[in-house]
This record gives structure tokens, C-alpha cells and sequence, in this order.
């Protein structure tokens, strides 16, 4: 990464940390994506490997340092303006709205981008109509790519936890983002759904031609998708590289498997 | 001269507020919801002493200490028998249901003791004269009028304070509650009766309530089935100015309000506008201190 | 609520404006209970927006209803012996819009301050509003103190109550029903998410309250003119209780549960008149029998969930 310059870089975050009283979170973290890339995140529980999604979205400020997006600043940006900007996340323990149907889910992200407000909802005129077309079939496209249509009237609390993962990406994308942020998509799956969890991620990235940054601790799912794989133990990057290189480095594995003897 | 002879008058008050505000805030620490029929605790509280009163001035003789230890003593076990069995009633069977529920119900319930005592076949909706209980005296320092009930006040809930934080910090029963306050399932799992712990807690701050009925009733012109609704009002808000939860907090917020409003209460043009200083101090407080003067800001883990 | 909506709150407004004609054979008392049921069903649907849609929990519902209503008397009593009988209608809606408009600038400087605070913090703290809103009009000698206003006209009538809660049903139904509305479920839903989703919580938060002041406002505004007398202890907390209690029973959020349940709180103590010295003893009684058997509102289970809007097609 540090080949690439300024201008490729879709994220950067520079010398970030982030204390919480005397806990130092996340340290002087140096960390960038390019723009369609999928990169990998990974780290033993309690790395701050969330920390750092907290922190890119908004839900943190950090202490020291700065996070750009497509070369401008997210200092000091809501978390809703972050999305905005272009970058969406899903979360580690599933936040869909329970009491909207999974339609209305991504019809709910889906008005960032679209102009009508309070008038036009009382108006309900011409062009009113025409807008809710188009964010019906807009939601209903999204849906049926990831085969989640026939569910279209289901509250999203009743669908099966695979699904419920599922529609939290599609959620996300319904925002248009340039980088999809994933918060360990393949908790609590079983290697058949991690198969088909993998395929979809690669899916996403090459479909909707976007930058995908993924928190994982499951190595399996990071090292059969990742182009590069960034590496936290406690709050420290402590290694950078390609699948093949990460998986040698003595340093993870000491994190992962403890001192060696 | 003046703001200190207020300062006094405030400080008795406030000592009131803050015995009711520690109901208010010991039952949310162990339930998480507001008990909006502590008011009326503290209502039932006087009408006990009113009617104990001659009865025990009969055996004791009138304005004895004995017998007014005994009035205080008897109206704050028969409220806490009542809190406990409102819990039991009302509130128990709602326990895993959502806080608005229990909020709701807790209404209902000081609608429901309100309207009760308010019929005639109850206390009826007179105000009464309250009797003396304790022979008051003015003392006069210098320019200052202290009353001898004031300083009664003031001395008996520090020892009540005392006694409340040996009881919450150094008893058995104590670190039960705090265990609870700090997580019920883990205090469950540990062994605790939470059950205990929460009809406990009731007694406890429904037996605070009663006495500081029997003092606010002491310096109201007399009683009546609505007369807790404003110093329960009061107490409420001072447990939230210190942190709702928090029970040195709410000891500090009663006095802060009863200061803030005695002194305001003193100042021509702005003495009409007392009932609505306590709330303007509320919401100033909140603004910047979301959490109260001394609660903990808790951030929502993401 | 989806295509049709324009043409329901057309028929509406033609079916009350056709009863009202017969106004005139109804009994007196009756016509009052009724006219309270059209106040009562705004209050509680505009409440609705603020607690039940958009999750929040407001306890000042009344103060609301009082700047409006007090407003509206005002300029009634300053300006209403200059119009002319025939302009009267003009005025009265006049009145009722500057008092919605107060009110909902109210809300605005209610709800900018506040939204930074959740639950129960966020309930004590409307509460306060309402009691600060309550203490001021009860000190301010121009508006008539403790005593109240008095000497309004009778320009409230069956029609315009029930025309404006149609319209505040109307509304409400609208707004929450657009895939902008979507945004206040899910506010109420999951915060955190959605402001990950793009959703600004607090402008939404913000919109609720100013919307459901502004009705309130005029809410207050056809009181005063139907009560005829306006007086600041008719605004206390207890009031705003009451339309909280609809809104719950309602079931949050669900608009016509909460307009059933404001007609029956509205009706129901009419009923227990005859019981007199027990009527609000049986109230608070039912209301905590209710909360228990019926948490969930009182038509909960009578359709699955929460009304899945389909957009227009």
C-alpha cells in the first residue's frame, strides 16, 4: 500500500488512535483502501478491529490522526453524513429495523439519495408517484439479486439468520456507497453458509464495482477472498500484506497461537 | 443576611426532597423505571401520622418525643408495607415487560391512590389541619429565624442518609441491591432473591417517603390526598439533576432544588415563577449534563 | 393509506361536514362529548408521530395544546369583535393557524435542545417544558393568570373539529406511509443503524415533534373555543398523561388503533358518570388492568403488526 499514491486511495486513514479514558484502543493506525479493492481486517477478539469501523463511520472520533474518503477529510462528520459521502457498514450483531418489512429496510436507506421530503409525502402528486415507483423497483432489483424478493412482506425480524446477514448488505448497498464496510459477516455460520457468505462478498465487490473492507476473525473466509489483509492485535497493526504473506508472518501467528515455545 | 436565612429554609426543604428523591432513585437502580406513585406514598405517609397522632398522644402525652418517635416509626412501616404490596401487585407481574409498560401502570397507580383517597369515604378531598407533632420553637441568631423543626429536619435526614448508605454499602442486603442495580440476570445467577432485593427497596425508600410526608405535611398549612404531586415532583427531578440511579446524587440534587427554590422563592418577580424554576433547572442541568451532576454517561456500544 | 388517500380525506371531511348539518338536532351534551372526541383523536394521532412513529417518549403533549390554545384566544379576544359574522370561518381558521404555527415553533425550540437526550431523560424533560409552558401563562397577567381567559366565542362546531382530525390523521398516515417517512420507523427502530443508513435521527426527530406540536397547537386552538374558557391548571401534567395513555392503548404507532382509543378514554368517563364518586377511581383502575392484560394496545392481534405499506403502483 504504501506503493500506492494520494490519488488512489478511496480511504486513508493516517497516525489514528483512539483512547477511551486510559484504554488505549486503536494506536497510530496507518491504513488505506483503493478504490474496488477488497481488503481484509483481521485480528484476535478485542483487537479493535470495530473500534476502527466505529471510527471511519463516525460512531468514534478518533483522538489523534485523521481518516480521509476520496481525499476529503471525515473529521467531524455525523455518522449519517459519513454514509452519505459513500461509505456504508453492516454490523457485527444484526441491526436490521425490526418492525419495517425487509422491503421497507431498504426502502428506508434507499431515501438518502432520493429529493422528496415532507411536502411531496403530503402532496402525494404526479412526481411524488413517479419517485415511489422508482424507489420500488429500485429496492425490489436489489432484492431479487440477492434472492431475498420472495420475502418482500415478511417482517425482517422473522427471516432466517443467514437471510437477516444477507439483507443487511443489501441494506447497505441500497445507500450507494464506493466502500461497503463488514462487520464479521460470517459470525455464528457454518462452513456451508461462511462457502457461500465468501462467494457473495466477491460477488458484491465485482458486481456493484466497489471497495469492500472486511472485519473478520474467521482466517478461512479473510484468506479466500482478501487482496490484502491488514492484521490489529491490541490496537497495533502489526502486519500488512497478501493472503500468502500474512499467513507466514511469525508475528501473527504468534498473536494468533500465543508465544511459541 | 437574606440569602443566608434563605440558604436555611432551602436546606430543610431540601433535606425533604432529597429523602423522597432517594425512593425515586433506589427503585429505578433496581428496576429501571420511574415510580410515579412515590408521590403518593409520601400523601399516605401524613395521613398515617394524622390519624396515628392522637391516639399515641393519648398514651404519650401531646408533643412528647416518645410519641412522636413512634408516630414517625409506625407511618413508615405501614408505607412500606404499602410500596412493597404495590410492587407485589402492580409492577411484579410486569417485571420482563417493556419500561413504557411499567411507567404506564405506575400512573395508573398514583391515579389510582389519588382518586381513592380523594373519596369521601377514604380522607375525602378537604385539606386537613395537621397536628403537632413536635413542640416547635423559633430560634433567633442574631437577624436569623431559625425554626427548632427545620434543624429536626436537617439532623434526621443526615442520620437517615447515614444510615442508608451503611445499610446500602456494608450490609448484606445492600450489596444485593447494588448487585441487582449492576446486573440482575448476573445477580440472579449469583444466588440473589431478586425478588427480596426488589420488595426491599420498596420497604426501604417507601419508609424515607413517609417520614418526609410527615414533615412536609409539618410545614404545609395542612394535608390532602393531592398534597404529594408537587414534592414529588420536585424529589423526582432532583434525582435526575443528580443522576438518576445515583444515591449521593440524589441526596445533593434535593438540596440543590430546595436552595435554588427557597432563594428564588425570596425574590420579588421571580416568586411566581417557582414551580416552573425547578424544571428550568432540570432541563439546564440535562442539556449539558446529560446524565446528571453526578451520574455516568453510559455510550451505546455500537 | 396509498392511492386513494386524497380522495378518503375528501369523503371524510364531506361525511362530517354532512352530520354537522344535523348538528342542530343533537343533544347538547352529546355535541360536546363529540366535539372533544375530534379534539382528543388530533392530540393523540399527532402524539402518535412523536412517540409511537418516531420512538420517542414526549410527556409535554399538553404544553403544546396550550401555546396553541392560548395563542389562538388571544387574538380571538383582541381581534374577534372587529370581524364581520360572514368572515368569521376565515378568522377562526386564521387563528387556529397561528396557533398551530406557535406551537410549532415551540416544538422546534422544545425538541433542538432536548433530542440529544433519550427515554426516560428525554420524558422527564418535555414534562418540565410542559410545567415551564404551564407556570408561565399561570403568572402572566395578560393572560388572564390563574384565572384563565374568558369570553370566547363558540367558534368550534362539530365540522371543524372533525375536518382537522381528519386532516391530522391525514397527515400523519401520509408522511409515515413515503419512503421518506420510513425514515421515522427507523429512527424508532434502531438509531445507531440508521444513521448508518444515511438517516439524520436528529432532523427527523426534530420534524416529528415540530409536526406533532403544530397540530397540538391547533388542537389547543379549537379547545379554547369550544370550552369557551381557558385556564392554564386545564394544561397540566396530568393532561399530558392522558394522551399518552390513548397513544399506548392505541398501541404505538398504529394510527387507528390510537384513534379508537382516543374515542373511548374520551367516552369512557362520560359513561361512568353515573358512578360519580367512583368514576376515576374505575379509570386509573382500568388503566392499570389494561396495561396488564393488554400491553400492546388494546387492538393488538387484531391485524399482524405494524401496517407493511405498499407504495403506489
Amino acid at each position: 500500500m504504501s506503493t500506492a499514491s494520494a490519488k488512489e486511495r478511496l480511504l486513508d486513514v493516517s497516525r489514528c488512535t483512539i483512547r477511551f479514558g486510559g484504554l488505549t484502543a486503536v494506536s497510530e493506525l496507518d491504513f488505506a483502501v483503493k478504490e474496488g479493492e477488497l481488503v481484509g481486517l483481521i485480528g484476535p477478539n478485542g483487537a479493535g478491529k470495530t473500534t476502527v469501523f466505529n471510527l471511519i463511520t463516525g460512531v468514534y472520533q478518533p483522538t489523534e490522526g485523521a481518516i480521509q474518503f476520496n481525499s476529503r477529510s471525515l473529521g467531524n462528520l455525523k455518522p449519517h453524513q459519513i454514509t452519505a459521502r459513500g461509505v456504508a457498514r453492516t454490523f457485527q450483531n444484526i441491526r436490521l429495523f425490526p418492525s419495517l418489512s425487509v422491503f421497507d429496510n431498504v426502502r428506508a436507506a434507499i431515501q438518502l439519495h432520493r429529493r422528496h421530503g415532507i411536502v411531496h409525502a403530503l402532496w402525494r402528486g404526479g412526481s411524488f408517484k413517479q419517485e415511489e415507483r422508482e424507489v420500488e423497483a429500485e429496492a425490489l432489483d436489489l432484492l431479487k439479486i440477492f434472492g431475498l424478493d420472495r420475502f418482500r412482506d415478511e417482517a425482517s425480524k422473522s427471516l432466517p439468520y443467514g437471510d437477516q446477514r444477507r439483507l443487511e448488505i443489501v441494506r447497505a448497498l441500497a445507500t450507494k456507497p464506493r466502500l461497503l464496510l463488514l462487520d464479521e459477516p460470517a459470525a455464528g455460520m457454518n462452513p456451508t453458509e461462511k462457502a457461500e457468505l465468501t462467494s457473495l462478498i466477491k460477488f458484491v465487490q465485482e458486481r456493484f464495482r466497489i471497495a469492500v473492507l472486511l472485519v473478520e476473525h474467521d482466517m478461512q473466509v479473510v484468506m479466500g477472498i482478501c487482496q490484502r489483509i491488514a492484521v490489529l492485535d491490541y490496537g497495533v497493526k502489526i502486519a500488512e500484506g497478501t493472503p500468502d504473506e500474512i499467513r507466514r508472518n511469525p508475528k501473527v501467528i504468534e498473536a494468533y497461537l500465543g508465544e511459541p515455545d | 443576611m437574606f440569602y443566608i436565612q434563605q440558604l436555611i429554609n432551602g436546606l430543610a426543604l431540601g433535606s425533604i426532597y432529597a429523602l423522597i428523591a432517594l425512593g425515586y432513585t433506589m427503585v429505578y437502580g433496581v428496576l429501571r423505571f420511574i415510580n410515579f406513585a412515590h408521590s403518593d406514598i409520601l400523601m399516605v405517609g401524613a395521613f398515617a401520622a394524622f390519624f396515628l397522632a392522637p391516639g399515641i398522644q393519648g398514651v404519650f402525652g401531646p408533643e412528647s418525643i416518645p410519641g412522636a418517635l413512634l408516630v414517625f416509626l409506625f407511618s413508615a412501616l405501614i408505607c412500606a408495607l404499602l410500596g412493597v404490596l404495590i410492587e407485589m401487585l402492580a409492577y411484579r407481574p410486569l417485571r420482563n415487560r417493556p419500561k413504557l409498560t411499567v411507567l404506564i401502570t405506575a400512573i395508573g397507580v398514583s391515579l389510582f391512590l389519588e382518586f381513592t383517597c380523594q373519596h369521601k369515604g377514604v380522607f375525602g378531598s378537604n385539606t386537613r389541619p395537621f397536628p403537632t407533632l413536635i413542640p416547635a420553637q423559633e430560634l433567633h441568631f442574631g437577624e436569623l429565624v431559625v425554626s427548632s423543626n427545620d434543624l429536626v429536619v436537617l439532623v434526621v435526614t443526615l442520620l437517615l442518609l447515614a444510615a442508608l448508605r451503611f445499610i446500602v454499602q456494608r450490609t448484606k442486603i445492600g450489596t444485593a441491591m447494588r448487585a441487582v442495580s449492576f446486573n440482575p440476570q448476573a445477580a440472579a445467577l449469583m444466588g440473589i432473591n431478586i425478588n427480596h432485593v426488589i420488595s426491599f427497596t420498596f420497604a426501604l425508600g417507601s419508609a424515607l417517603a413517609a417520614i418526609a410526608g410527615i414533615f412536609y405535611a409539618m410545614r404545609s398549612p395542612g394535608i390532602e390526598p393531592l398534597m404529594g404531586i408537587q414534592p414529588g415532583l420536585r424529589a423526582f427531578i432532583a434525582a435526575v439533576v443528580g443522576g438518576i440511579g445515583n444515591l449521593p446524587g440524589a441526596a445533593l440534587g434535593g438540596i440543590v432544588l430546595g436552595v435554588i427554590e427557597a432563594i428564588a422563592g425570596g425574590l420579588p418577580g421571580v416568586s411566581n415563577y417557582r414551580d416552573g424554576i425547578a424544571f428550568a433547572i432540570l432541563i439546564l442541568i440535562l442539556l449539558f449534563r446529560p446524565a446528571g451532576l453526578l451520574g455516568k454517561f453510559q455510550a451505546e456500544k455500537v | 393509506m396509498d392511492r386513494g388517500a386524497k380522495r378518503w380525506l375528501l369523503a371524510a371531511a364531506l361525511a362530517v361536514a354532512v352530520v354537522s348539518l344535523f348538528a342542530g338536532q343533537f343533544n347538547r351534551y352529546y355535541l360536546g362529548v363529540t366535539i372533544d372526541i375530534g379534539i382528543n383523536i388530533i392530540m393523540a394521532v399527532s402524539l402518535n408521530l412523536i412517540n409511537g412513529h418516531t420512538g420517542q417518549f414526549s410527556l409535554g403533549h399538553a404544553g403544546f395544546m396550550a401555546v396553541g390554545g392560548y395563542t389562538a384566544a388571544k387574538l380571538s379576544l383582541l381581534f374577534g369583535a372587529q370581524i364581520p359574522p360572514g368572515a368569521a370561518p376565515i378568522f377562526f381558521a386564521v387563528i387556529l393557524l397561528a396557533g398551530g404555527l406557535v406551537a410549532a415553533l415551540s416544538g422546534l425550540a422544545v425538541g433542538v435542545p432536548s433530542l440529544r437526550l433519550k427515554g426516560d431523560y428525554l420524558a422527564i424533560v418535555t414534562l418540565g417544558f410542559g410545567e415551564i409552558i404551564r407556570v408561565i401563562f399561570q403568572t402572566t397577567e395578560s393572560l388572564g393568570g390563574a384565572t384563565g381567559l374568558t369570553g370566547l366565542e363558540r367558534y368550534t362546531n362539530l365540522a371543524w373539529a372533525f375536518v382537522l382530525a381528519a386532516l391530522t390523521v391525514y397527515v400523519v398516515s401520509c408522511l409515515v406511509n413515503s419512503t421518506y417517512g420510513r425514515g421515522f420507523i427507523a429512527v424508532h427502530d434502531d438509531e445507531v443503524a440508521a444513521s448508518a443508513m444515511g438517516i439524520n435521527p436528529t432532523k427527523y426527530k426534530v420534524v416529528a415533534f415540530v409536526i406533532g406540536a403544530f397540530f397540538a397547537g391547533i388542537a389547543g386552538g379549537l379547545y379554547a373555543h369550544h370550552k369557551l374558557v381557558l385556564k392554564p391548571d386545564g394544561f397540566d401534567f396530568m393532561r399530558s398523561i392522558e394522551f399518552v395513555v390513548m397513544v399506548i392503548l392505541g398501541g404505538m404507532g398504529k394510527t387507528a388503533g390510537v384513534i379508537l382509543a382516543a374515542v373511548i378514554l374520551t367516552v369512557l368517563p362520560e359513561f361512568l358518570r353515573g358512578f360519580a364518586d367512583y368514576r376515576m377511581i374505575i379509570y386509573s383502575l382500568l388503566i392499570i388492568i389494561l396495561m396488564m392484560a393488554r400491553p400492546q394496545g388494546l387492538f393488538a392481534g387484531w391485524k399482524t403488526g405494524r401496517k407493511q405499506a405498499a407504495p403506489t403502483s
